[in-house]
């Protein structure tokens, strides 16, 4: 390949040679199956997990999407093997992305789902193994009353570029009727700023 | 095909014509400011006439009635902008209500324009399209006749699906109810016959390096006495309608280049339509579940835009970039939004099958045995997405 590819070359080599992938044929029997996204937004991704003792033992994925989005599902499901559920279930966009050196920053967006995949699939795992204690729900948390703006969709408009309070307003409009969400909005804001990319 | 370097992104830019090529070298040594009235000026003064000479008889306007621009671009925001001028002394479109139609499909420095317009108080209608591309006949006769529309701005040729609209018919409706009618040609100028005389348009723009000439240069047509008001103001160039010294170089890469239009195109049109056609029946033989976007029939002879469900357009063109190929997609991730092609969404497609799509655009270099090496490659790359993709299910299983 040509020099200047918008991607680094461990991405180029995960999208070119993806890890872990199910095939169709192959019979794999997942003890946990994650799925999340949407394919009208772009980008939507299944995380299948084989345990033992507490820890992933084996993985198989699908993912439609982009080069990021491949390349990241794939880079994830070789980081999991062998890994603690609980240490996996910790896993943050940002360490996937250490992992495949950096992406643009546009593109950021597409490697956030594959964490939240491996969640949905261990999630799976505990709800069919009787472990309801330990799952742990996503809940979104209703910051924007008037608007009924959540910290999920705040975390999505992050992704998706927004950088200041009227950015954030552009994309969600929350805030824009009473304006009392806005100290802890601003607070969210930056915190999903500086997990994500800072 | 060893080592192949196949360029299918011709509705981007295309390479510089051998003869284009040429001709800037010839120009090279001219270095005079057209508006000097010495020796090196005039020597300038005259390429620059005779680059003026070429595009205008190109398009059968008149001498006077082609403008310089510095792009497309630069030609549509003068159109549209005209509407916004502040001036009192402005002589264009002051006396007329300030309303504008224009279309779901236009290239992004209309549709952007017109956006902000209407932010600055500016009614813009946007009509829609239909499964082709092709504009709603009724809703824009309603809107006409609702009236004080000034001003229409309706692309010929659409960049991303190809579909070639009626601007005659169009531009005959307008003028009915006395608005004003510009055409955004670009895709179009260099590929099909466009004559502004037959059209009866306004306001036409053209550019270069989509006729195998340079980057940066463009021309906008006015139509004599219709009045205009210039975007960048300054000095008397371009009988002060586009101020700036002239890009005198790009001018005459420009000249050459629909010189070399009208030498080339009509055959060209008929090549490119058959490799077109191999290449949509190569696809439609050898790929299922596909869905080509745009008009079957009025449709630039070098565009072909088809999705593939299951498959997304990024992931789809690096790897076919991979293999050597490039092509163009209207998937939201390559550009950096997350919205995919505006255009695909008017055409009413799904949001999947926009994210899924691909343009190839063929132009004069364009062989036979690269379309072959294409349809080899095809298949085996949209096996390997959709094997690894949620959203495709094979129908044999």
């Amino acid at each position: 390949m040509e020099s200047n590819w918008v991607y680094t070359d461990k991405v180029k080599e995960h999208f070119m040679h993806p890890k872990n992938v199910l095939k169709d044929d192959e019979g794999f029997k997942p003890d946990g199956e994650g799925m999340v996204g949407n394919i009208k937004c772009g980008d939507q991704m299944m995380m299948m997990i084989k345990v033992k003792d507490d820890m992933i033992i084996d993985c198989r994925w699908k993912t439609y999407g982009c080069a990021s989005a491949i390349a990241s599902t794939s880079v994830l499901s070789e980081m999991i093997k062998g890994m603690s559920l609980k240490k996996a279930f910790k896993l943050t966009p940002k360490e996937i992305m250490q992992q495949l050196g950096s992406l643009p920053e546009h593109k950021i967006h597409c490697s956030v789902l594959g964490d939240k995949a491996l969640r949905a699939a261990i999630n799976d795992y505990y709800q069919k193994n009787g472990m309801t204690d330990k799952v742990c729900k996503e809940e979104a948390k209703i910051i924007c009353q008037c608007m009924n703006v959540t910290d999920h969709e705040i975390e999505d408009a992050v992704l998706e570029g927004a950088r200041t309070y009227y950015e954030l307003q552009e994309r969600t409009k929350l805030g824009t009727v009473c304006g009392q969400c806005e100290t802890e909005a601003k607070v969210i804001l930056e915190k999903y700023i500086k997990e994500h990319f800072k | 095909m060893k080592n192949p370097k196949i360029y299918l992104d011709n509705n981007a830019t295309t390479p510089l014509h051998p003869e284009v090529k040429k001709a800037l070298v010839e120009a090279m040594e001219v270095f005079g400011n057209p508006s000097s009235m010495h020796e090196f000026g005039r020597e300038a003064k005259t390429l620059l006439d005779s680059a003026r000479e070429k595009v205008s008889s190109f398009i059968g306007a008149n001498i006077d009635e082609v403008v310089f621009v510095g792009s497309g671009s630069e030609a549509n925001n003068t159109v549209l902008s005209m509407l916004a001028c502040p001036s009192k002394h402005c002589c264009s479109f002051q006396s007329a209500s300030k309303k504008i139609i224009t279309t779901k499909i236009e290239h992004p420095c209309v549709f952007e324009t017109a956006k902000c317009l209407r932010d600055r108080g500016i009614e813009v209608d946007f009509l829609d399209v239909d499964e082709y591309g092709k504009i709603n006949i009724e809703q824009y006769k309603e809107i006409l006749l609702r009236g004080g529309v000034s001003l229409v701005s309706i692309m010929t040729a659409n960049n991303e699906i190809g579909t070639i609209q009626d601007i005659k018919m169009l531009c005959h409706l307008a003028h009915k109810h006395g608005s004003l009618f510009h055409t955004d040609a670009v895709q179009a100028v260099g590929k099909i016959p466009i004559d502004v005389n037959d059209l009866n348009v306004d306001f036409l723009t053209l550019s270069g390096h989509k006729i195998y000439g340079p980057k940066g240069i463009g021309a906008l047509y006015v139509k004599k006495g219709i009045s205009f008001c210039p975007l960048i103001r300054g000095g008397h160039q371009e009988k002060g309608r586009r101020a700036g010294t002239e890009n005198v170089l790009g001018i005459i890469g420009l000249g050459k280049a629909v010189e070399m239009r009208s030498k080339e195109m009509a055959e060209e049109e008929k090549r490119l339509l058959r490799l077109k056609n191999l290449l949509k029946h190569g696809i439609e033989k050898s790929i299922p579940d596909i869905h080509f976007n745009g008009h079957p029939d009025d449709c630039l002879a070098g565009t072909l835009n088809v999705s593939f469900s299951g498959a997304e357009g990024e992931a789809i063109l690096l790897y076919l970039d991979m293999e050597g190929i490039s092509v163009s997609t209207g998937s939201a991730c390559s550009s950096g939004s997350l919205d995919p092609s505006h255009v695909l969404l008017a055409t009413g497609v799904g949001a999947e099958q926009a994210h899924g799509s691909i343009r190839i655009s063929l132009g004069r270099e364009t062989t036979q045995k690269e379309i072959e090496y294409l349809l080899e490659v095809f298949p085996k790359i949209i096996n390997k997405i959709r094997e690894m993709s949620t959203a495709y299910v094979r129908k044999d299983k």
